[in-house]
């Protein structure tokens, strides 16, 4: 189990303030300036050594995103840092308690990220439902501006920059990082088509790197600790801790910061109090957030949760957010939630995920009951695969692949309960 | 869109709020908003001015509070946009209510960790006291709303109530909230159990455990 001096989140569960002098009693704003004094290829750099990959699910390398934004913007194309504080992926409330009880990670980490890919200005877009926790981000950002930690001379490091905080309004799409930089110039969030990447051309037309909040918080602490610390933790190309969610059927659902790789077991054993009704209770796990195909039972048990580990059992560690199912659960009901979910969220742009993601919760709904005939499970695979892949963002092939997992491996239940409704004199036929 | 809302924008609406203009307090809220965006590009404070709008609407009816279509049209007016772009907006976004809303929206999250949880339950005890998804009571206390995930997975289930969560509920707390909520108090934010603070395990975290006494430093141990 990790250490808890290697933890990176110490105040995650709020018992200690938020404010200022508690954070920088716990070592943020620590002479954040001798961080910026390293320079800014150095920083990224070293950020690029330490392995960290993004952790708002699709665990591209942050070091080498920064690198992608121009060494010398134009006074007339300033460069953006938008921060995904959007978390709206069922199943993850990580980012949630960062910013609550720890912002001033996260503000000193827009700093520093900033500063290192020359950004003039950093927006953390928050999700319009977390109220109080927007509350607790502005009045830390103020903060910060007060004690002459942002704004001109941030820091004293002979920097200027900006960190504004923008909510949204309930849009689980504007998690997508074009919807985000759509929304934040005041439109609908529908995604962009890409090309141009925002590193190219995003908010305001301007170079833009979009980071989750977690990527962006972990900053300061890799570079006061140095990358082979990170890079200690965790498998080759999975380093580092990280924040894992736990909700559903455990005794005890709970976040908590542990080393990539851990396995599923050891995760639910030490931190959760076990499954609920014991390991031989357990029916089924999704591992990484609602849009990752579920796993089995036996297949997850032993699993390592990482990028690489969960991908080996044909899903994905996503934002780490494990939803647990126990063998009480209606397993076809769990899945046609997450695609009512999907029909609910898409933004309509394109067809196949407009029109799909309400198709495949309707005959999802029937196959919950039964009413339905066989052969539609095959028809529904097959329309799952074609709205996956046929879409602007990710959405579409979020929506489908829930769905592929449920039929990969509960076919027999999904059977069952069409045979019982009548459905099998039907097939017979 | 089976489900949306007939939009009102009838001669009432309009008498009512065709003279909607901000408060002193919230103009400088306003003013304060568009600043944080780039000269020319106030277009952006649109969201931030349209749920300020909302707020400023609920405070006048003692509701949450909600946007009629005049109002829609003084927040683009003050951001020099066309009006159908601040109304794609308005409609494009869940938390922008289109028609008036109760004192209390109730908004029961019903997404997979939650039902996983019980938000069945927390859905019993709502319609039992009366309420119908999307609809207020008669007494204008209270809406009721289904809504999609926010957020709080491993404190499920949990309600959104106007501006604060209920966390850890189940039908008996639920109850329980709506009745203080009815009576005019305040029930307490945020988890329902009594050995939880917020987002580690029930009955104490297996993690960090110095920093639930004291502000504790780990730098000395690194």
């Amino acid at each position: 189990m990790l250490a808890d001096k290697d933890r990176i989140f110490t105040n995650l569960y709020g018992f200690q303030p938020w404010n200022l002098k508690s954070a920088q009693a716990r070592g943020d704003w620590d002479n954040t300036k001798d961080l910026m004094k390293r320079g800014q290829d150095a920083i990224i750099e070293e950020i690029k050594a330490s392995g960290l990959r993004g952790r708002g699910g699709a665990g591209f390398p942050t070091g080498l995103k920064w690198s992608f934004m121009p060494k010398e913007p134009r006074a007339d194309r300033p460069s953006f840092l938008v921060i995904n504080a959007d978390e709206s992926e069922p199943g993850s409330c990580k980012d949630r308690e960062i910013i609550r009880h720890d912002p001033h990670k996260l503000i000193e980490g827009a700093l520093i990220a900033g500063f290192a890919m020359r950004a003039r200005a950093a927006y953390i877009y928050i999700r319009g439902e977390f109220i109080r926790e927007a509350e607790t981000l502005f009045a830390a950002v103020q903060e910060a501006y007060d004690a002459g930690l942002l704004g001109k001379n941030a820091a004293k490091s002979g920097y200027d920059f900006d960190v504004f905080v923008h909510r949204g309004a309930g849009a689980y799409i504007c998690g997508e990082e074009t919807a985000m930089i759509e929304s934040l110039e005041g439109k609908k969030g529908q995604p962009r088509l890409k090309p141009p990447f925002p590193a190219g051309a995003g908010l305001y037309g301007c170079p833009t790197t979009v980071n989750n909040v977690e990527s962006i918080a972990v900053v300061p602490t890799i570079l006061r600790r140095g990358a082979p610390w990170f890079a200690s933790f965790g498998r080759e190309n999975n380093k580092g801790t990280k924040l894992f969610q736990i909700s559903g059927h455990v005794e005890r659902p709970c976040v908590v910061e542990e080393e990539m790789g851990i396995t599923f077991r050891e995760l639910i054993d030490k931190h959760c109090g076990g499954i609920r009704g014991g390991w031989d209770n357990l029916l089924a796990v999704i591992p990484g957030g609602s849009s990752v195909p579920l796993v089995p039972a036996a297949e997850i048990m032993d699993a390592p949760m990482d990028f690489d580990g969960l991908k080996a059992v044909g899903s994905g560690l996503g934002t780490a957010a494990a939803i647990v199912m126990d063998k009480s659960t209606d397993v076809v009901q769990a899945i046609s939630r997450i695609s009512y979910f999907y029909k609910h969220e898409s933004c309509g742009q394109c067809t196949p995920c407009r029109e799909g993601t309400g198709w495949m919760w309707r005959v999802m709904e029937r196959l919950r009951t039964g009413d339905a005939d066989i052969s539609e499970i095959d028809t529904l695979f097959d329309v799952t695969k074609q709205v996956e892949g046929h879409t602007i963002c990710a959405l579409g092939d979020a929506a489908a692949w829930p769905i592929q997992g449920l039929i990969k491996h509960f076919r027999p239940e999904i059977e069952r309960r069409i045979r019982e409704n009548g459905g099998a004199l039907e097939a017979a036929e | 869109m089976a489900d949306a809302p007939n939009i009102p924008d009838e001669a009432e609406t309009r008498a009512r709020w065709g003279a909607f203009a901000w408060t002193a307090e919230n103009a400088e809220k306003a003013k304060a908003v568009i600043a944080r965006y780039p000269a020319g590009r106030q277009r952006s404070a649109v969201m931030p001015l349209l749920d300020l709008a909302q707020r400023q609407v609920g405070a006048e009816t003692q509701t949450q509070g909600w946007l009629p279509v005049p109002v829609i049209e003084y927040v683009a007016a003050a951001l020099d946009m066309p009006f159908i772009r601040a109304y794609e907006v308005a409609t494009f976004y869940t938390m922008y209510n289109l028609v008036p809303v109760g004192r209390y929206h109730v908004q029961v999250c019903g997404t997979t960790p939650c039902l996983l949880r019980g938000s069945d339950d927390v859905m019993a005890a709502c319609k039992n006291r009366g309420m119908v998804k999307g609809k207020t009571t008669p007494d204008g206390l209270f809406t009721l709303t289904e809504v999609e995930c926010m957020g709080t997975c491993t404190n499920a289930p949990m309600v959104q109530i106007n501006d604060d969560n209920y966390e850890d509920l189940d039908y008996d707390s639920t109850v329980r909230i709506l009745d203080a909520l009815a009576a005019g108090e305040q029930p307490k934010a945020g988890t329902q159990l009594a050995n939880r603070h917020t987002s580690e395990p029930d009955g104490g975290p297996t993690t960090l455990k110095e920093m639930v006494k004291a502000n504790h430093d780990y730098r000395k141990e690194w």
